[in-house]
């Protein structure tokens, strides 16, 4: 049996369509120079001296002890984060699924507490950790008289990045709990079992899979995060940390690219158990819908306590973001709590405040559509087109996922500094503005792009089918009934690309040349300084920007959105 | 209505698919050969997995075939991208685009091919007439019920004007009764319309009532291409006896021309060119006997109820469990469980295979 025939005819009928050709062709450029490309050339550089294929770079490395030591501070710290975030996750999703919620108070706190990952731009938590727990901090110093509390260190990152993680873990598993049909839980119950019984045999069970690949997602997370270490980390580095110091610090560029590749390294790993072994897992246990709504838990002694504990841990996290907004305004945190305007006066006033805005608001403002455009055509070619390349376009995309921005960083500036392979092709990009924008598409492809397959695998293959049969061509379709369908989830991706580009560091910080001047760069640097006053009215106003970005998102979906106009009923 | 009626020629086309689970390579389609006369109403018939919405899919070119080519009128179509086949295909799913209301939705082929706006909206208004659908242009698709959703698939497919009209299981989502008045609907549009059409349906029923021909398919092969009545009556074999109406059959022995013997007893059948002596299936529809006390070929009764139109039998004729209809049993005499019946055959309703 050959499958020649219909290999060479399919072959035959994409070359009829020559926008799809182009496009692809295009992508996988695109893919290859930008992602796969700065990658590779840290392998290279890490693997190969003058004299050919060589460990000693990875021998140099690896002797240094405080490298040794980043590599088990990280290890740790993503144990704990993971653990931790998966937790206390839970602990949100149950409590929104299964127990009675009386308040409206309740219902917006947890709201709240989804929605802080969105908007909130990094080491905002370690920012107001410091100015609360400090040594000048106001529960420490004020509160409770202790004068010489150190946050840095292990703890303080692991805390933050608990709270920073942990509403991904809460929006992940609550998916899965509302998946669970209730009938099983109720069947448990009938023979007898006790509410403890139920949860730990039936609903934990079920969702296991979908606890472990919380956890990893959110370790991945930590390991890969550079601005919480970086601020709260004191002496405690970790790889992230490690990498930007070798390469800013000591100049040696060939050790930070071996450190580079370590890291990728673990991530990548924990990315393939995540993504090819947990994920599968965990949607094929529960890919059946519930069959009728759930009894909601309304016994008092299981209530109040899930709720005081739930209440309590998301005031917190409100509370360390009210912080911000205030360690702007008072004259000297921790000494002097007058009111005042003069630290939001002098960022722009003393620190070119305006220019640092407007920079990071225009760059984001230019990536963020062109991420929203080029995901959700990935994601239409990998989930209705059938092509030899898509898999390759898939796994790339998926890749940088798994990427931290560190790494990237590290291998732009080896990859691009002199060109494509030092030959001086595209190093016209190096330093620009364009290399910003390009490195801001893709740290946020691949959750645009997730966003896209999934809103696409929804939408019935015949749709487009009868548009095709209609005599419509790839493109014809592609702008007249995918992107209008999947139009909520272009303007989320649009959204979710700005923001995350205005709020990213880890690699830009590497990238960025004193021509531009971006926020978040601001923010580190005056962080690191101690000058918590203007670091947190630059990130007051940061996360005003990213704030009314998704309010106005929301608005738009509610008047334009597709979802709207497609569920009008008689 | 149609600018021109077009045939479809299939000549040797195969499609193999590789099995999921064994990752074996398996025919989904075999060496299909079939010629579809223009205008007629063709129906692909047969049981999920036979192969016959891929040999459709095939048609519109969403599949490419791995072996031999389609032609559609004289040209051949293997390698034209489903938008530049002269067909058009009514859904399964309906498929209508649920962001345009139902002017858009028809008159999206049309805007395609760049026609004039006065135009557009009078083929429009037309073809709406034309499914029962006037007035109806500025609806929202979800606010339409299945039925007429299923119309306004039909009018976009009809309104664009193709050589050949596909249709992939179009009624399978509606209610018993709606399939009955829809396939009517649709045989009196396509008659009207005078277009060729290629119907997909696993229902025997609705293949009946709505096709000129039957193409019957079981495991990827074509089992057989006649009239329904020829289906019906002079099945190729078995799997076709059994799929279209319900068959018993009895085993028998050709004993002379048109004569065979079963149980020790000879009755008349048609025996085609069968050897004398050969082995053979007599194909018995349950109407095609009758019961009295005295006749041709003896059995016992094993089941017996009373369905309204018909007395339902289950009679034990040597090894084999016969069922037996009879209509109008109130005229009748009513056998009961373990009564010894006899069968009566009337002329020219049995068919040996």
């Amino acid at each position: 049996m050959a499958k020649s025939q219909s290999a060479s005819l399919d072959r035959k009928k994409l070359l009829a369509d020559p926008v799809m050709v182009t496009t692809i062709v295009l992508l996988i450029v695109f893919l290859t120079i930008f992602i796969l490309y700065p990658l590779a050339i840290l392998l290279v550089d890490s693997f190969l001296s003058d004299s050919g294929f060589t460990l000693d770079t990875f021998k140099r490395v690896m002797e240094l002890a405080n490298f040794r030591r980043a590599i088990t501070n990280t290890l740790k710290v993503g144990f704990l984060v993971g653990i931790a975030s998966a937790f206390i996750g839970l602990l949100f999703a149950y409590v929104e699924v299964y127990v009675k919620l009386r308040t409206k108070f309740m219902e917006g706190l947890f709201k709240v507490v989804s929605m802080l990952p969105v908007v909130s731009p990094p080491f905002v938590l370690s920012l107001s950790m410091i100015m609360l727990f400090g040594k000048a901090g106001i529960i420490t110093r004020f509160l409770l008289k202790i004068y010489d509390n150190s946050v840095y260190g292990f703890w303080g990152i692991a805390i933050v990045q608990t709270l920073t993680f942990f509403p991904v873990c809460y929006m992940m598993l609550k998916g899965l709990l509302k998946n669970i049909d209730p009938s099983l839980e109720e069947a448990a119950r009938d023979m007898g079992a006790s509410r403890s019984k139920v949860f730990m045999t039936v609903t934990l069970p079920l969702i296991l899979p979908g606890l472990g690949n919380a956890f990893l997602v959110t370790f991945i997370e930590s390991i890969a995060d550079f601005a919480n270490p970086m601020i709260i980390g004191g002496s405690y580095d970790t790889l992230a940390t490690t990498i930007y110091l070798q390469i800013t610090g000591a100049y040696d560029k060939e050790g930070a690219a071996a450190m580079a590749v370590v890291l990728l390294g673990i991530t990548l790993l924990m990315f393939v158990v995540q993504k090819y072994y947990l994920e599968a897992k965990s949607t094929a246990t529960l890919s059946g819908k519930a069959s009728r709504e759930r009894m909601l838990i309304t016994d008092k002694s299981v209530t109040v306590p899930l709720t005081i504990l739930c209440s309590a841990l998301a005031s917190f996290v409100v509370l360390m973001y009210i912080c911000v907004p205030f360690g702007a305004m008072f004259r000297t945190w921790g000494y002097d709590f007058h009111l005042t305007f003069k630290w939001f006066g002098q960022v722009f006033t003393k620190y070119k405040g305006f220019k640092a805005f407007k920079d990071s608001f225009i760059l984001s403002l230019i990536s963020a559509p062109i991420t929203a455009l080029l995901s959700m055509i990935i994601s239409y070619l990998v989930v209705k087109k059938k092509f030899k390349a898509k898999g390759f376009i898939e796994a790339v995309s998926m890749l940088a996922m798994a990427v931290p921005g560190t790494v990237l960083g590290i291998g732009y500036i080896r990859g691009f500094s002199g060109g494509l392979f030092g030959s001086g092709v595209l190093q016209g990009l190096y330093g620009t503005g364009a290399i910003l924008v390009i490195v801001f598409i893709v740290r946020s492809l691949p959750t645009g792009t997730r966003s896209g397959i999934s809103a696409l695998r929804q939408i019935d293959k015949s749709i487009e089918e009868s548009a095709y049969d209609m005599g419509a061509d790839s493109f014809k379709v592609f702008m007249t009934v995918t992107l209008p369908l999947i139009k909520d989830s272009f303007l989320s991706g649009f959204v979710t690309s700005f923001v995350r580009s205005i709020t990213a560091i880890s690699a830009i910080i590497l990238l960025v040349t004193p021509s531009y001047l971006l926020i978040t760069v601001q923010i580190n640097e005056f962080a690191e300084k101690g000058s918590y006053g203007i670091a947190c009215a630059f990130a007051s106003i940061l996360i005003l920007i990213t704030y009314s970005s998704v309010l106005i998102m929301n608005i738009l979906m509610k008047y334009f959105g597709t979802s709207r106009k497609v569920q009008i009923k008689d | 209505m149609a600018k021109e009626k077009k045939g479809v020629r299939l000549e040797h086309i195969s499609k193999i698919y590789k099995d999921p689970k064994t990752g074996k390579d398996f025919y989904a389609v075999k060496d299909a050969n079939i010629v579809i006369e223009p205008g007629s109403f063709v129906t692909l018939l047969g049981p999920s997995g036979c192969g016959k919405t891929t040999t459709l899919r095939m048609i519109a070119g969403f599949e490419s075939p791995d072996e031999g080519e389609i032609y559609l009128g004289d040209e051949a179509i293997n390698a034209l991208t489903p938008n530049k086949r002269d067909t058009a295909m009514v859904f399964q799913s309906y498929a209508l685009l649920p962001h345009y209301n139902i002017f858009d939705n028809v008159a999206y082929g049309l805007r395609l091919r760049k026609m004039p706006a006065d135009v557009i909206k009078q083929k429009v208004t037309d073809i709406l007439g034309l499914v029962g659908l006037e007035g109806m242009e500025n609806r929202m698709t979800n606010q339409l019920s299945g039925g007429q959703q299923q119309r306004v698939a039909l009018a976009r497919a009809l309104v664009i004007e193709p050589g050949v009209l596909l249709f992939d299981e179009p009624l399978s989502n509606l209610d018993a009764k709606l399939r009955v008045s829809m396939r009517t609907e649709i045989r009196r549009i396509q008659q009207e319309a005078g277009i060729t059409a290629v119907y997909v349906t696993h229902d025997q029923s609705e293949a009946m009532a709505i096709s000129d021909q039957v193409i019957i398919m079981n495991g990827g092969i074509v089992e057989q291409i006649s009239t329904p009545q020829e289906a019906y009556y002079y099945p190729n074999n078995k799997f076709v006896a059994d799929f279209i109406g319900e068959a018993n059959f009895l085993k028998g022995k050709v004993s002379a021309q048109d004569t065979v013997e079963v149980e020790k007893t000879e009755i008349k059948c048609a025996t085609g060119s069968m050897d004398i002596g050969a082995e053979c299936n007599v194909v018995l529809r349950p109407e095609g006997a009758t019961l009295s006390d005295s006749g041709e070929l003896k059995g016992i009764v094993k089941y017996s109820c009373f369905m309204g139109a018909y007395q339902d039998y289950h009679v034990a004729v040597g090894d084999a469990l016969v069922k037996i209809q009879e209509y109008n049993p109130k005229n009748k005499k009513i056998y009961n469980v373990g009564d010894e019946v006899f069968l009566n055959f009337e002329n020219n309703t049995l068919y040996a295979l």
